[in-house]
């Protein structure tokens, strides 16, 4: 494996591999010195060209905790925001001698551009562009769903095991989500059946190629479906008004049809588990009983990020040998 | 003037016969013509004889982008391509939106001498879409223009539209439109459709390009004007026209070489080379757009030659400007999409890429028959080389050709500009058109 561009470009063996490593790395989480000489003398740039705290911090404690040098570049503030193209901040990264690129970006494609460019020698990995991909979140959700419903429902060791039988519902604007794109890739590859909810104006036009289903109705697919997990995507409020593109009428008639409630919460399974990629925003497409429900699995999410984005940078810079294929 | 004898060349590549070119027309044709003894003989024996070609949407970028293009570079490009007329698009800066502009771009392709180059005027005022521009001073210039477009944006406004298509009528004009529903394609990257869903690029739909031809060519009719669509690239457009004329509406479209031949498919690896706008569409469009071609729907080929300088393509796809070029390639993609696949023949591809082109922006002295007394404009090709696109040899500024890397059938051996030379052995008369200037 060069770079992570695409949750897309992951063969089983490589996804399994990724969760396996992780699960490794949380191991030395526990301990009392977390951080390990892995990645000492090798250089981690965060490259952001959009905010995005959360994301940014996981990549950089997994990279420290690795004893990688982490150098933090974001768009705001930096030559970025004065109009220097893409092409001119990879190639001074290049010549700083960049191990690893780390890219966050609102244009899809950005990182696969990056990759396919030659403007730098590192490894690429994407940490979310525009509404494409975002394949470290995918990984983390595919691992706290492994951790929970894998192995006798989390009771034993589910190293080397799949997704396989699982029913996920992704609830929420998957038009313009990359986590929903992602999960669906990784979600596929590792074995699970994936069903999208949305409302019709916030599913894309080309979806019937996506190897998911897709209901409208929340209730239906719970009732029916009985999902061993939930995953709740964000909804910007903007996207209800005209400017916004209309998406829906009110964010009262979203939260009636398709936010987790109490009431959605207790027809789910006894074991169903509920994720979501953060942030919340509480009382629209969750609420506080549902996000707070013992049933959620959303802190523990963060956690895993990390684990996982330690995992992906240590194959990607210290895996030696490789099982997995190649993304150029 | 030289004189020119093409040996045994075959005019739309029915039968062989001599050519002779002399004092910018077209001398005597027959078998065994004597050469006069200061005249250039071209062997012709494997050649097709056309008549020049002429694009009716090129964009020399002059004024205000000289580093994508000049009007000297472009038109050199187009006699490359075997064209001796051009019309240049208006989304120039200063706008062609004024009998100054219109007449500055004219002097300048005559000046640069490659070939003829007819500006098209703005339809509105700086391309706004929301004032008509003064479309009686540049019909009555000196660069006569008669084809009105705000190409790269739609006339959307539906009465701007009616009064526009209203308005030309008066001078036989035509109002190209660019038919782009603005509301529907607000950000719009790619074709909307299973690779934009997967690619996360929000979509350019079919509809927002089938809504407005739809419309206009409603407006045509009930006005009684003439309408020509410009790039249309979908199979629901062809539909629509094919629609029209059956009700015999008096509107004409074009087609151009890379939505004959490429598909959304290549947007996979976000290489900006493919942004371009309308875009790429489907297998099923371009066997639509090919079926609508041959058939007579959509009446002309048109280049849509869209320069841009490296760094507006070095870059991720979404920051990349819309466009590439095709004055070099345009003919050998016709070639190798309708002529090798026997969907047509060379005097389609006359009536395709000269003679209803010329027709459509009521330019005289091209798209003439081959016979004697007509002006000589004449592109001479060999169908049966096989070449391999390199924009950096290319004489366009820019790079941004879609086919790099392709091989193409044909090339274009020589062109004639009303007698003279502007190519010859596939390479560009630099001297010849200097001295002419």
């Amino acid at each position: 494996m060069r770079h992570l561009l695409s949750a897309a470009d992951l063969t089983h063996a490589d996804a399994v591999r990724i969760l396996d490593t992780a699960g490794q790395m949380a191991a030395t989480q526990a301990r009392e010195i977390k951080k390990l000489p892995t990645l000492r003398g090798r250089t981690v740039v965060n490259l952001f060209f959009e905010d995005s705290t959360r994301t940014r911090i996981s990549f950089e404690t997994a990279a420290k905790r690795l004893s990688a040098d982490v150098i933090n570049f974001s768009a705001k503030g930096s030559s970025v925001s004065k109009g220097e193209s893409l092409k001119d901040t990879a190639l001074t990264l290049q010549a700083m001698g960049a191990d690893a690129v780390v890219i966050r970006h609102q244009a899809s494609g950005a990182p696969h551009t990056l990759a396919s460019s030659g403007w730098t020698d590192g490894a690429v990995v994407n940490a979310g562009d525009g509404t494409h991909q975002h394949p470290t979140q995918a990984l983390l959700d595919a691992y706290t769903l492994r951790r929970h419903l894998v192995g006798d429902r989390g009771r034993s060791d589910a190293t080397g095991r799949d997704l396989a039988g699982l029913h996920v519902a992704i609830v929420g604007d998957v038009l313009h989500s990359r986590v929903a794109r992602s999960n669906v890739d990784l979600l596929h590859t590792l074995g699970a059946r994936v069903t999208l909810v949305a409302p019709p104006t916030l599913v894309p036009v080309g979806v019937e190629a996506w190897p998911a289903e897709v209901g409208y109705h929340l209730d239906e697919v719970i009732a029916d479906g009985a999902p061993d997990a939930v995953m709740m995507l964000r909804v910007q409020r903007e996207r209800m008004s005209s400017a916004g593109g209309g998406f829906f009428p009110s964010p009262l008639e979203y939260t009636r049809g398709y936010g987790l409630d109490a009431a959605r919460l207790a027809a789910l399974p006894e074991h169903a588990i509920v994720l979501h990629p953060g942030p919340m925003n509480r009382g629209l497409e969750i609420s506080a009983d549902a996000a707070d429900s013992d049933r959620a699995v959303i802190v523990e999410q963060v956690a895993n990020g990390v684990a996982v984005r330690m995992a992906v940078l240590y194959l990607l810079l210290a895996g030696e040998t490789t099982t997995t294929r190649s993304t150029q | 003037m030289t004189t020119y004898l093409l040996r045994d060349v075959s005019p739309l590549g029915e039968g062989r016969t001599d050519v002779l070119l002399a004092n910018g027309v077209i001398a005597a044709m027959g078998e065994h013509l004597t050469a006069p003894d200061d005249a250039v003989v071209i062997d012709g024996r494997s050649l097709v004889l056309l008549p020049g070609l002429v694009d009716l949407h090129t964009h020399l970028r002059e004024p205000g982008r000289e580093d994508a293009e000049t009007i000297v570079t472009g038109t050199r490009a187009a006699a490359l391509g075997g064209f001796t007329a051009v019309h240049a698009m208006a989304n120039t800066t200063p706008t062609q939106d004024t009998a100054g502009v219109v007449e500055q771009v004219w002097r300048l392709g005559r000046q640069a001498g490659w070939t003829d180059v007819f500006p098209v005027g703005a339809v509105t005022v700086g391309l706004e879409g929301e004032r008509l521009a003064e479309l009686g001073a540049m019909a009555e210039s000196a660069a006569r223009v008669r084809v009105f477009s705000d190409d790269g944006k739609c006339v959307h406004d539906p009465v701007v539209m009616r009064r526009a298509l209203e308005y030309v009528k008066a001078f036989d004009g035509v109002i190209a439109q660019h038919a782009q529903e603005p509301r529907l394609t607000a950000g719009a990257q790619m074709h909307e459709g299973v690779v934009s869903a997967e690619l996360g690029l929000a979509g350019w739909p079919a509809v927002a390009e089938e809504a407005i031809i739809a419309r206009d060519v409603l407006l045509a009719e009930h006005v009684g004007s003439r309408l020509h669509v410009c790039h249309l690239s979908t199979a629901g457009s062809v539909e629509i026209i094919r629609w029209a004329k059956s009700r015999g509406i008096d509107v004409t479209a074009e087609v151009t070489p890379h939505h004959l031949v490429l598909t959304d498919e290549l947007a996979r690896g976000y290489a900006p080379l493919f942004k371009v706008n309308p875009p790429l569409r489907t297998q099923r469009d371009v066997e639509a757009v090919r079926e609508g071609l041959a058939d007579g729907t959509i009446d002309i080929v048109a280049t849509d030659h869209a320069p841009h300088p490296r760094e507006d393509k070095d870059c991720e796809w979404a920051a990349a400007a819309f466009g590439m070029t095709g004055l070099e390639t345009a003919l050998s993609v016709v070639q190798e999409t309708m002529v090798d696949t026997g969907r047509m023949t060379w005097t389609d591809v006359a009536r395709v890429l000269s003679t209803t082109p010329a027709r459509i922006g009521r330019v005289e002295g091209h798209g003439r028959p081959i016979a004697v007394g007509e002006p000589a404009n004449l592109t001479l090709v060999d169908p049966d080389v096989r070449r391999v696109i390199n924009p950096e040899q290319q004489a366009t500024k820019s790079v941004n050709s879609p086919f790099r890397g392709r091989e193409l059938s044909g090339c274009v051996v020589a062109t004639f500009l009303r007698g003279r030379a502007t190519v010859l052995d596939g390479s560009s008369c630099d001297e010849d058109v200097v001295v002419a200037r």
